[in-house]
């Protein structure tokens, strides 16, 4: 497929949001619920409809504030889960918006289980129950009706930059060979975390069926480092305790249905650990196995049968794959306990905290560029609603930017034309190589190096400074072996992207994983040789820039903050 | 986790620019080959999130679980009516398990701001 076949489109637009999921669609939509003069644009690499985390739906809102609990409550909850290090005030900011965000997805025509009070039904302290399998195409079509324009298919690459400035993105279609310059006076970038970083749980048949959405690849992670966005706690991973091989989500098992953690002895294990927090029971997990008292399962054989169907039905609503594996083995839910656990780990900034460093407008260090949603960094358990709320703060604040002229000045044209030029020869190169690696063995590679040096399911998440040397060192040796990569087909060209974009997370993941000695969450930074937490030296922010001249991550330290006290750039 | 496309039942969308399939897909795993019928261009790619098994309007495609994980030929199909989703699970010995469950309000009203999308 020859450079001189591709059409370049140049679009122009008031907003840019980049990924059309929870955060995303939100952002758009408010945005043209503020101004329905602003034009915004939503650019989506597959499509709005089904795409991204929520493409099978949901059943449970995860965080909401049920009579009792208040945004000071929540945001002390996030605190104590999370070892004490948080952005207390992008949490709070999030809390507040909680219960708004789920009243707006029922106003969309998610059905919500309700109380005899008329009140959305708990399923635990922080959440609800939800009946919300088709939640991504009601999300869709309030986005269409708000008037927003939808790129569907095109996959962004790299943001543009004038004067250290984002004045917009380019992609490429998956589909026909067209690339895009959007130009924009902001930039919202909503494209999620990332999986695929390290080797699964299953291989083969099944390698792509994880927890986190395989298409969510860390895109935008990727375009922030390499423009140099300042980057925020990418150490603490997330791994999440499944259901063993088909990795359908606990919550309705063990919060819904109040499913006791128990270890091969039929031993409430939990009881001997410190800790309820959510790190603490993986590990607790994990120990128990590496210790002959696994395998570990949710003990489902004390529900009331009756509760199976509607467990079931739960299940549907979100993770259907669980129902064949009850088929397959002839039970029922309440038969045979259901074994869980650990995922491979994932860069998530809506459950741990990876991602851009924002302030409490969601701007992250880039000028022009604000980032919401599992992307943005420091504020874990966001969840749907929550990164909703990101996506509404984040509109509003590109909104008031735009409103005071703070918007991009235009690219000189020749510039913009030379800019253009290299961005679509960088993109395209896999396509010129007639010889090189394929995406499959760039990512076999990518996952081995950072299961086996960089903490995965294979060593039990651990780390220590020797092996993730020997890990920088062969990330280093395999970004520069992605100039080598080929592709025979845009699907292709798709899946090098991806993988690419990967690397540069696995890159910066490292250097953070290095750089924070101590242990702060169990499994998601397990360093073994540092294996206490230490407040005094470590309850600080370890963030970080890429230079991409140098190819060097430079590390930077920011202090921890109390609520009240604010981060700016 | 996968899933099949049964081959006599897939009309590939008719004439339809895109197949429903085709543009349901989170992962661009499905295609229109040359036949004009529906495939996945790599069944291990697929996350089984189900979205393409609710669309196809003609139940062409069903997901089940390879045999690495368990999988003994159990299937799950899906049919949207209305406001409601079908589902069935079928077992390995046939017998079948039939789910109806809600997933919209019926009375959703949706606010119109500016004019219509693309
Ligand atoms: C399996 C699963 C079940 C969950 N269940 C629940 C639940 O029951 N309750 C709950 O509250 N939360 C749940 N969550 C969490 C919740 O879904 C996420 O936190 C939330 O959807 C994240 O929103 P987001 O907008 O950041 O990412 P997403 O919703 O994933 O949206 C990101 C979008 O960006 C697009 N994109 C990515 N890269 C690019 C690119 N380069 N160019 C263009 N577009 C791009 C993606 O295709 C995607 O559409 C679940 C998550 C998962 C994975
Ligand atoms: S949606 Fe169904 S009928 Fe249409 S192409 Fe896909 S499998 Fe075939
Ligand atoms: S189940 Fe989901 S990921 Fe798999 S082919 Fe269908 S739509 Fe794509």
């Amino acid at each position: 497929m020859a450079r001189g076949r591709w059409a370049v489109r140049v679009l122009h637009a008031d907003v840019l949001v980049i990924g059309g999921g929870a955060a995303g669609c939100s952002a758009a939509i408010t945005l043209r619920e503020l101004d329905e003069d602003l034009d915004v644009v939503v650019v989506e690499k597959a499509h709005v409809e089904r795409s991204g985390c929520l493409a099978a739906g949901i059943n449970a809102i995860n965080a909401y504030l049920n009579p009792g609990e208040t945004p000071e409550s929540f945001t002390e909850y996030v605190k104590r889960d999370s070892a004490g290090l948080i952005r207390e005030d992008l949490v709070y900011s999030v809390a507040r918006g909680l219960n708004e965000a789920a009243e707006r997805l029922e106003g969309w025509g998610v059905p919500f289980v309700k109380d005899s009070h008329g009140r959305y039904l708990p399923r635990g302290k922080r959440s609800v129950w939800v009946r919300g399998e088709k939640i991504k195409p009601l999300m869709a079509r309030a986005l269409i009706y708000s008037g927003a324009r939808v790129l569907n298919r095109v996959n962004m690459t790299n943001y543009l930059l004038a004067g250290g400035r984002v004045i917009g993105a380019c992609g490429f279609s998956v589909r026909e060979p067209k690339f895009y310059v959007i130009l924009a006076k902001a930039v919202i970038c909503a494209t999620g975390g990332a999986a695929g970083i390290y080797r699964p749980n299953n291989e083969g048949p099944c390698r792509h069926k994880l927890w986190y959405p395989p298409f969510n690849t860390g895109a935008g992670y990727a375009m922030g480092i390499r423009a140099g966005a300042e980057m925020t706690t990418f150490e603490m991973r997330f791994i999440a305790l499944r259901v063993k091989d088909v990795m359908s989500p606990t919550g309705a098992l063990a919060q819904g249905a109040r499913a006791a953690q128990i270890n091969g002895r039929g031993e409430r294990y939990l009881e001997n650990y410190p800790d309820p927090s959510t790190p603490m029971r993986l590990y607790a997990t994990v120990m128990e196995n590496r210790q002959g008292r696994g395998p570990c399962f949710l003990d489902t054989t004390t529900l009331d049968p009756a509760l199976s169907r509607r467990l079931k039905e739960a299940y549907l609503d979100m993770s259907p794959g669980i129902l064949l594996k009850w088929a397959d083995e002839g039970v029922e839910p309440h038969e045979r306990p259901v074994e869980i656990c650990g995922s491979e780990p994932y860069v998530v900034g809506g459950h741990g905290q990876a991602g851009y460093w924002v302030d409490i407008k969601r701007r992250t260090s880039l000028p022009g560029l604000f980032a919401a949603g599992d992307v943005a960094g420091g504020a874990p358990k966001k969840y749907v609603t929550g990164c909703m709320v990101e996506g509404k703060l984040a509109a509003e604040a590109a909104w008031q930017a735009i409103r005071s002229g703070d918007g991009a000045r235009p690219m000189p044209e020749e510039l913009l034309r030379r800019n253009i030029e290299r961005e679509l020869q960088w993109v395209m190169a896999p396509l010129e190589a007639e010889t090189g690696f394929t995406a499959d063995e760039l990512e076999e590679r990518l996952q081995k190096i950072m299961d086996e040096y960089a903490g995965g399911i294979s060593c039990h998440y651990e780390l220590c400074r020797h092996k993730l040397l020997l890990a920088r060192d062969y990330l280093v040796q395999l970004r520069r072996d992605l100039a080598r990569a080929k592709a025979r087909n845009l699907y292709e060209l798709l899946r090098v992207h991806e993988v690419i974009d990967r690397v540069y997370v696995a890159r910066v993941l490292v250097e953070h994983l290095l750089h924070r000695e101590e242990t702060r969450w169990r499994c998601y930074q397990e360093r073994v040789d540092f294996p206490h937490r230490d407040d005094e030296n470590w309850l600080k922010f370890v963030n970080s820039r890429y230079d991409p001249v140098t190819d060097v991550v430079r590390i930077i330290e920011r202090d921890y903050k109390e609520l009240g006290e604010s981060h700016e750039h | 986790m996968s899933i099949k496309i049964d081959r006599e039942r897939c009309n590939g969308c008719g004439l339809a620019e895109e197949a429903l399939c085709e543009r349901i897909c989170p992962g661009n795993l499905l295609f229109r080959g040359e036949d004009g019928r529906a495939a996945i261009r790599d069944a291990r790619d697929c996350w089984g999130c189900a979205a393409c098994v609710k669309e196809c309007p003609q139940q062409a495609i069903h997901m089940y679980l390879p045999m690495q994980i368990g999988g003994r030929g159990s299937t799950l199909t899906a049919r949207k009516k209305g406001h409601e989703i079908l589902w069935t699970l079928r077992r390995p010995d046939g017998s079948e398990e039939l789910f109806r469950i809600i997933n919209e309000r019926p009375e959703a009203v949706v606010n119109h701001t500016g004019a219509g999308g693309s």
